[in-house]
């Protein structure tokens, strides 16, 4: 089960609370996570990643175990403790005032 | 009618603002979607209860939403918005070639029949249409492909098209503007376009007199008579009696032509409102007082209007999308302030109050009237 935390804007569209929690088959991947949470919650499409290039929207950022995986290839598999549920997947905006 | 519905999209958030029929005592519903901003909120002229809204942040990108219930509820429907084609190039600032790219919906116009018909506006300049309620959008395409694109270069506020305006004795004819290449105009449905500014002199770009690169602010018709359109550019307020084939100034003794909104009143085709700015480099009002100028000739003789309006230490503005009038008898007026504040006429703009103060900066303001 892999668990994503989205920033409050994205829960309240998604009307979710806490975590995403997800069932994403192998490999488990940066993609094929937001693939399975968009299928899940299709109000979030384009709200992470941009609907036409699919790439992830420049105030997006991703962490998980302390690491920023903001600028990895979406077809990297996640960290062994994301996949195996130990950790989340943070989804968050960047920092910014206004 | 019974009532009147005010749609009001600020910095962050909706509200939705209702009256009876005298427009005195207002019930205020909000924030929705608070913390984005919201370009714009309108309803459906065929169906009241049929309202979309442009909802975006710079984080998390476009969304659009839609309501069947009058606002009480909504559901976020389409946000694909993908330029038809090979999106090309517009200048940018400097004049260099920048690409075309998607950044947000400034202005959704439904359809004058259709509730589930709907024309969105965007930055950067195109015209989308969806025919299924916003599930699904398209482009547009002959606007940008109609030949200027290229040549077209963005306001301060970005390359937006703000405005969308239906004939409503001519379903294939419509006109839109764009900051800053000007008005188009379109006589069958949308699929071929041509520029419409002939008349328009500004003396921010090369040739003052060129056919595209004028930043209009806002044009507005009154639907009785679709061949007379009023237009407040970056500056100079101007009117067209023959559908935008050409445009002469009506500015007359106007403290500042500067400005964004303009607006028509709902039972005489020949009074115009204005909010005059002092200038592009200082948006506020002359000398720090809020008056809305209304002319009941068409143009050139304005009279200005203060009752109920700050008329010291005002430094608001109005943006382009802000005013709205209701066809409630005798007509209101509404507009909405940078500082949060929207006001309220219900006697043609003789006398204001303000409806609520301490909103987010205010981006539109709609009306609806109600059953």
């Amino acid at each position: 089960m892999i668990r994503v935390v989205l920033p409050a804007h994205l829960r309240t569209l998604a009307r979710v609370q806490g975590e995403v929690r997800l069932d994403v088959g192998e490999p488990v991947t940066l993609r094929a996570v937001l693939d399975a949470l968009e299928d899940r919650h299709p109000e979030l499409r384009g709200t992470i990643r941009d609907q036409v290039s699919r790439r992830r929207r420049p105030f997006v950022r991703f962490f998980a175990c302390e690491d920023d995986l903001s600028h990895d290839p979406p077809e990297r598999c996640l960290p062994d403790a994301v996949t195996r549920g130990d950790e989340p997947l943070i989804v968050l905006g960047a920092m910014a005032g206004g | 009618m019974t009532g009147v519905r005010i749609l009001v999209g600020t910095r962050k958030g909706a509200f939705v603002l209702t009256a009876d029929g005298a427009r005195s005592e207002w019930q205020i519903d909000g924030p929705h979607f608070g913390g984005w901003e919201i370009y714009h909120v309108k309803g459906s002229p065929a169906d009241p209860d049929r309202i979309y809204a442009s909802q975006s942040t710079g984080w998390f990108g476009q969304l659009i939403q839609r309501s069947d219930d009058g606002g009480r509820r909504w559901t976020p429907v389409g946000n694909e918005f993908r330029y038809a084609g090979e999106a090309g190039t517009h200048q940018w600032y400097d004049g260099t070639p920048h690409p075309w790219e998607f950044a947000r919906v400034w202005h959704l116009e439904p359809s004058l029949t259709d509730p589930d018909t709907v024309y969105a506006g965007v930055e950067d300049a195109a015209l989308f249409r969806s025919v299924d309620g916003g599930r699904s959008w398209s482009e547009l395409a002959g606007l940008r492909g109609h030949g200027s694109g290229p040549a077209w270069q963005p306001g301060a506020g970005g390359m937006c098209l703000h405005t969308i305006v239906s004939d409503p004795a001519d379903v294939e004819r419509m006109w839109v503007a764009i900051s800053a290449a000007g008005v188009f105009r379109t006589d069958d449905g949308g699929q071929s376009w041509r520029p419409a500014n002939r008349g328009l002199h500004s003396e921010q770009i090369p040739d003052p007199d060129a056919e595209v690169g004028h930043c209009v602010h806002r044009i507005a018709l009154h639907p009785s008579r679709p061949n007379v359109l009023f237009m407040q550019k970056h500056w100079d307020v101007m009117r067209s009696d023959d559908g935008g084939e050409s445009w002469y100034e009506i500015s007359g003794d106007l403290p500042s032509d500067f400005g964004f909104p303009i607006a028509v009143h709902a039972h005489d085709p020949e009074t115009v409102y204005v909010v005059p700015i002092k200038s592009d480099a200082e948006h506020y009002p002359p000398d720090a007082r809020l008056r809305v100028y209304r002319s009941r000739t068409g143009g050139h003789e304005w009279q200005p209007l203060t009752a109920g309006l700050p008329q010291a230490d005002c430094y608001v503005n109005v943006l382009r999308d802000a005013m709205a009038v209701d066809r409630l008898d005798p007509c209101g007026l509404y507009f909405g302030t940078t500082g949060g504040q929207v006001y309220a006429s219900a006697d043609g703009g003789d006398h204001w109050s303000a409806i609520v103060r301490d909103l987010p900066a205010v981006l539109s303001v709609e009306v609806q009237e109600l059953p």
